[in-house]
């Protein structure tokens, strides 16, 4: 254990050097992406105020909220990708990982973990920004400050394993760009990235509620701004915890049967 | 002239052959694209659970914004954008060198190098959207104000290729550029939508800026009969505008470009 809690903390404050080096192009990246929330909020509260002023709950002043929050989820979102995983595998880079007495996910998890709190710390001005042109309403009791800490690492877990399931379909086939490209396509409309659940038909929420996706993205936004009950509210940490316990026990079944059909490529 | 024809001619025959030589790529796009359609139709099928216009555009002129839109991409993927690619790597390793030492103008070189076939996947996409729009919109559509329609796409495309040139020449003074196509791709991502929803400052970044505006919504305007004759003139005037600047830029940054001795 203290191995690799030794392990952990190198690696993280390894990555945090290395991406606080590369402030401009992180910045560039994160404000990239803020394009698309902002898409999305301009949209929907227009919808609102069509509507009167409401839509499936959200006011403008909540749909900025949500959005807002959304640029920071979405970052923790960002994990080693699948296309990484075809990567190390097609080109026998993972024979390099194989070596080390510790799994190779060990040394994915923390790097991009360190580079989280580089983000995190990052995200704040653009947050403040945002909250300057699209006045959130946000209304938290420090309860749901300390859920939403939890749940933005469990989402961040989850989404690790998710994707590195995905990612091991290389050691069986290698053109799996179009399999990533559907899921993502899933993933974006079942997790609360494209719009709340809560604007969704019911029958499209039924189906989520039995994906992990919206645990990764729609509860840590709405741990924050949607004043859950307290019983949904630490409610979600627990199907996080669940689902980070499914996929990790996928992961590890998975790894056993793929890596035995891993055939290295020498470099 | 004849030249640069026979030249961006024969550098298009060299890329489709290229790109011959992948044919599960086609299919791979082929399901990209379908991929892209339905979220796209999802993201409109939900705004329209909701309301029934958008800021004065109802459903099936939203749909042809989004064929425009579709349309649009695959032409900036095809045709710009992995010109632009090379040219910032190029830039990058010093290899430029062997673009400008060729006996033709650097701009058209440049400009004409790449083709991504498949990517026109994505234009065919496009045009079924729009059909399918004009057949909802149950307006028909003349044959001037098809001609009208397909001038102001040219536009479009012109001006967007005119914008790429400028970022991507920006790299002879900055170097990287690869975070600003990324910065593109999201603001392109915005004209999705008809740019008269966004708040002003945005407006006006994605009109003048980065000419998404007159890209896609007034194309999308013209096809939904709400365009003037004020906006042609201003898309025309712009184009020549930009063509010029780009022009101008271009041989800015190559005067400032001092090689890397391959």
């Amino acid at each position: 254990m203290r191995r690799y809690l030794d392990y952990y903390l190198t690696s993280m404050r390894m990555a945090i050097l290395e991406q606080f080096q590369y402030r401009v192009a992180n910045y560039f990246y994160m404000i990239g992406m803020v394009a698309e929330p902002v898409i999305y909020l301009v949209v929907w509260s227009t919808v609102a105020e069509a509507q009167g002023g409401e839509v499936g709950g959200y006011t403008p002043a909540a749909f900025a909220a949500y959005y807002i929050v959304w640029t920071l989820v979405r970052n923790m979102n960002i994990v080693f990708t699948p296309y990484g995983w075809e990567g190390y595998i097609q080109r026998g880079q993972l024979s390099a990982e194989l070596l080390k007495p510790i799994h190779p996910i060990h040394n994915f998890l923390s790097f991009f973990a360190g580079w989280k709190v580089v983000v995190i710390l990052f995200w704040l001005p653009l947050a403040a920004i945002l909250s300057l042109i699209f006045k959130p309403a946000l209304d938290f009791t420090w309860v749901e400050v300390v859920v939403f800490f939890f749940a933005i690492w469990g989402a961040y877990l989850i989404r690790t394993m998710l994707l590195t399931l995905l990612g091991m379909i290389t050691f069986w086939t290698t053109r799996v760009s179009a399999i990533y490209e559907l899921f993502f396509a899933f993933e974006l409309v079942l997790s609360g990235r494209l719009v709340p659940m809560s604007l969704m038909p019911v029958w499209v929420q039924e189906i989520a509620d039995w994906l992990p996706f919206q645990w990764t993205f729609g509860y840590p936004i709405e741990s924050l701004v949607a004043q859950l009950p307290p019983a949904e509210l630490w409610g979600g940490l627990g199907m996080q915890a669940l689902w980070i316990g499914i996929t990790t026990v996928m992961v590890a079944v998975m790894w056993r049967f793929g890596i035995r059909r891993f055939s290295a490529v020498g470099n | 002239m004849k030249r640069i024809f026979h030249l961006t001619f024969t550098f298009l025959r060299i890329g489709i052959l290229n790109e011959m030589q992948y044919r599960v790529n086609f299919f791979i796009q082929l399901l990209q694209s379908f991929v892209a359609l339905g979220t796209g139709l999802v993201g409109l099928a939900l705004v329209f659970e909701h309301t029934t216009d958008l800021s004065g555009w109802t459903r099936p002129e939203l749909l042809a914004v989004m064929g425009v839109h579709i349309l649009m991409g695959g032409v900036i993927r095809a045709a710009i954008q992995p010109n632009m690619q090379t040219l910032a790597n190029d830039i990058q390793q010093g290899t430029l060198d062997y673009a400008l030492t060729k006996p033709v103008d650097s701009q058209v070189i440049v400009s004409v190098r790449e083709f991504r076939l498949w990517q026109v996947v994505d234009v065919v996409m496009g045009f079924i959207v729009l059909s399918w729009a004009v057949v909802e919109l149950q307006e028909g559509l003349g044959v001037v104000d098809a001609l009208v329609f397909a001038a102001t796409l040219v536009l479009g495309g012109i001006m967007i290729y005119c914008f790429w040139l400028m970022l991507t020449t920006s790299a002879f003074w900055i170097i990287r550029v690869y975070e600003m196509i990324n910065l593109f791709e999201g603001l392109y991502a915005a004209g999705r939508w008809p740019v008269g929803i966004y708040p002003l400052w945005l407006r006006s970044m994605l009109t003048f800026l980065v000419p998404v505006a007159f890209a896609v919504t007034v194309p999308s305007e013209i096809l939904v009969g709400q365009s003037s004759t004020q906006t042609l003139i201003g898309a025309l005037a712009l184009t020549i505008f930009l063509v010029v600047l780009a022009r101008f830029v271009w041989s800015l940054g190559v005067r400032n470009y001092s090689g890397a001795s391959a």
